[in-house]
């Protein structure tokens, strides 16, 4: 295997393309068979959980040919940042301690119940000795992420729920070896064990469903507008990362392409997108002197662009800036298994400290009075309580994913559950960000218009005719003949058919984005571009409201436009409003008292969303929207908020119903354990019932993110 | 009793294989992409042997 891969390596070199599009078997082989074919590729894997596709090539073929390759085969991809660079899973580390544990857990089981059902003398000292040998090298190898977590917490004078079970398991398997060396009767490894396996297929489950979410999202990741193609004073054009820009470069941006610097235009004149960046949907024109943003999406014709800032100067870094400071006040937040472990861990502990004092009052002796104190400890260990969180958010996360919604912070579900207020952006978010053809024009379009159209958009890579392409075979059309077929950039897609001039181009003038279509011999069809309101959007506000959830519009782009939204919803807005101004407005609700749920996708959103309550973002959101929110919505109906409102709230009902069972068995259980009759079969018993009602309870989850 | 000292080694060993086997096959990544290998089984392989002859 490593010789093969060191083979390949020799003769050229291996790529890895995130391909966010590949979601099932058909996909796999189109991909890998597709690849196969084209030469100077060696091999290709596909791996489906990272969307990604490990290339091995000819050191000739570039990432951006493997890409364009890609797309002939009908999947978008992009090159990763590191080759090869292995994501950092939260899974892996916690596989061998479960491995670990469970194997340890049945076959200390095994000699358990032996012992249980009666051996005697010198048969039962044996088999505590080989549990001994067993458990108690598990126990430190399987017990670290719990005893490292606590021992974190203990140093800096906190409490978390790993601190009363490490104390736990900790003192159960001390008194099990001292039982073992003086020849005792009873042995507690087998409860230690099986607390430690319980709590981390717990953490395991929970750990892959955070995976799960971050490869969604990395996938979503683009890679676009981290680079330019810079132009050398020699004329030579070299691709160059975003952090080897320096100021005083000219970088030559292709339609379509995304700045990855702040710069001057200084040849060509197009128009911009600058939607991530300020909310405002209308294009802004840009020519000679004019300067431009990083971020910002180049529409019609390609340009040459002096970098005038970089680093620390640019508006990016602001943003940047902004987002640090308030990812800050939310890493505050105290998660509920945290605040019930400040609660439980000294009651129990003190529980614990009364009996040893009664026993010994009791005139029990210091022995006796140790053994008994002890086993209040062990079966106090929070087992339940410890899967209480985990399973009940690992269920619903679950639902939640297959709605096409990912969460990828675990305390997200807390913190939404509390939302009573929510801020919607409005371009990207209520509406789709992208222009979309007017459909009443579309209707009223002859079909032999429209199959030109068709055809003369599908010449062109231009993020409008892919627009106008995808209505079009949306609305069935088929692509008519067309020859002698040229792209001018900056005008538009000409062609002859049937012997006449057609072309699709950039109208003369017009308010808003446009194309206009032209055939030889007939008026010319103006198409009017507008971004529509998700589908669902007005529902999804009712039901939102019904929950108790007040909205509004909080956005960057311009009165007229927001005003136009506004009507449409019912909802009250704000305008042009900058990233500090929707920050501050956040601000302000939590002061007076509310959570507030921030909905948006552009970069100007990106410090709200980090200083939100909690915050959620649509797939097509930008890079910083994907990563400051807390929850990811992939599909287009806006009716995931609602929904996972909802899931989060049935999710906290659980986790507190989870609660309410594991204290209920112990206020069942504690009290053998003071009266001294809890053997370690009891607390094995106690331990597995109490953990299993707790994961059926949770398992109702499943069907919540439906509604 | 002489039974019981062949059987537990016995039994031992045998956990122990399926730990290290466990162990073996994480490092050599098995488990890097569980849903691509519950697809995999979907594709059909004697389509792709069937195009390579006609090419």
């Amino acid at each position: 295997m490593t010789a093969l891969a060191q083979e390949l390596r020799g003769q050229g070199e291996e790529t890895v393309l995130a391909v966010p599009g590949m979601h099932c078997a058909g996909c796999i082989s189109s991909i890998e068979r597709g690849l196969k074919g084209v030469p100077g590729i060696h091999s290709a894997r596909a791996n489906l959980s990272a969307r990604q596709v490990t290339i091995a090539h000819d050191a000739s073929l570039k990432a951006r040919d493997l890409v364009v390759e890609l797309d002939r085969i009908g999947f978008e991809a992009q090159p990763r940042r590191g080759p090869l660079k292995q994501s950092q899973s939260a899974v892996r580390p916690l596989l061998a301690p479960l491995a670990v544990a469970a194997f340890a857990a049945m076959n200390v089981m095994l000699l358990s119940v032996s012992v249980w059902s009666g051996a005697e003398g010198s048969t039962r000292l044996m088999f505590h000795w080989i549990s001994a040998l067993i458990a108690v090298p598990a126990i430190i190898y399987a017990g670290m992420p719990f005893f490292k977590s606590a021992w974190g917490a203990v140093r800096r004078g906190r409490t978390n729920m790993d601190v009363p079970i490490s104390l736990g398991v900790i003192i159960a398997t001390a008194l099990s070896f001292y039982e073992v060396v003086v020849g005792g009767a009873d042995a507690w490894f087998d409860g230690a064990l099986m607390l430690l396996t319980f709590l981390l297929a717990g953490r395991v489950l929970d750990a892959m469903m955070r995976d799960r979410a971050r490869t969604g999202v990395d996938a979503l990741l683009s890679q676009a507008g981290q680079g330019a193609m810079v132009v050398a004073d020699d004329g030579t054009l070299e691709w160059k990362k975003a952090e080897e820009l320096l100021p005083g470069m000219v970088m030559r941006v292709a339609a379509g392409e995304r700045l990855a610097a702040d710069g001057t235009i200084i040849a060509g004149s197009t128009r911009f997108d600058q939607a991530l960046l300020t909310g405002e949907s209308a294009p802004v024109p840009g020519a000679r002197d004019d300067a431009v943003l990083a971020g910002t999406l180049n529409l019609d014709a390609p340009v040459d662009v002096q970098v005038s800032a970089t680093g620390q100067d640019t508006t990016l870094a602001e943003i940047a800036r902004l987002m640090e400071a308030a990812a800050q006040d939310r890493s505050k937040y105290v998660r509920i298994a945290d605040r019930a472990a400040r609660l439980y861990a000294p009651a129990v502990h003190s529980l614990a400290a009364i009996t040893f004092a009664g026993w010994m009052i009791a005139g029990a002796g210091w022995y006796q009075s140790l053994v008994i104190a002890i086993s209040v400890l062990i079966i106090t260990c929070p087992c339940a309580l410890g899967l209480a969180v985990p399973v009940a958010q690992v269920v619903a996360s679950g639902a939640l994913m297959r709605a096409g919604i990912m969460v990828k912070d675990g305390s997200a579900l807390e913190r939404l559950a509390k939302v009573d207020r929510a801020l919607l952006d409005k371009t990207g978010t209520l509406t789709r960000g992208q222009p979309v053809p007017d459909p009443s024009l579309l209707d009223n379009l002859p079909s032999d218009a429209a199959s030109v159209a068709l055809s003369l958009a599908s010449h062109s890579r231009h993020p409008i005719s892919r627009a106008l392409a995808d209505a079009l075979t949306a609305r069935g059309c088929r692509a008519a003949e067309l020859a002698d077929v040229q792209e001018r950039p900056g005008e538009g897609v000409f062609a002859r058919w049937q012997g006449g001039e057609v072309a699709l181009r950039r109208p003369e003038s017009s308010n808003g984005i446009a194309v206009m279509l032209e055939i030889a011999g007939r008026p010319a069809w103006l198409i009017p571009f507008a971004d529509r309101l998700r589908p669902d959007a007005s529902e999804a506000l009712a039901r939102l409201a019904g929950m108790g959830v007040d909205a509004s519009i909080v956005s960057g782009d311009q009165h007229a436009s927001v005003e136009i939204v506004a009507r449409e919803t019912g909802l009250p807005a704000q305008a042009e409003a900058s990233p500090q101004d929707k920050q501050d407005l956040i601000v302000e609700l939590q002061k007076a008292g509310h959570h507030v749920l921030m909905v948006g996708d552009g970069l100007n959103d990106g410090p709200a969303l980090a200083m939100a309550n909690s915050s959620i973002a649509p797939g097509s959101a930008s890079d910083v929207g994907l990563q400051a929110s807390d929850l990811v919505f992939i599909q287009q109906s806006l009716l995931a908020l609602p929904r996972v409102v909802h899931t989060a709230r049935a999710t906290m009902r659980v986790v507190k119903q989870n609660f309410a069972l594991a204290i209920g068995y112990n206020m069942f259980a504690v009290p053998l354990a003071i009266a001294g009759l809890v053997t370690p079969m009891i607390a094995a018993l106690a331990m597995s019932m109490s953990s299993l009602v707790v994961v059926a309870n949770s398992l109702r989850l499943a069907r919540a993110a439906r509604k | 009793m002489n039974v019981l000292a062949f059987l537990i080694p016995v039994a031992l060993l045998l956990g122990l294989a399926g730990l290290g086997a466990f162990f073996w096959s994480m490092k050599n990544g098995q488990f890097d992409d569980l849903d691509g290998a519950a697809n995999r089984i979907l594709i059909d392989e004697e389509e792709d042997e069937d195009e390579e002859r006609k090419e």
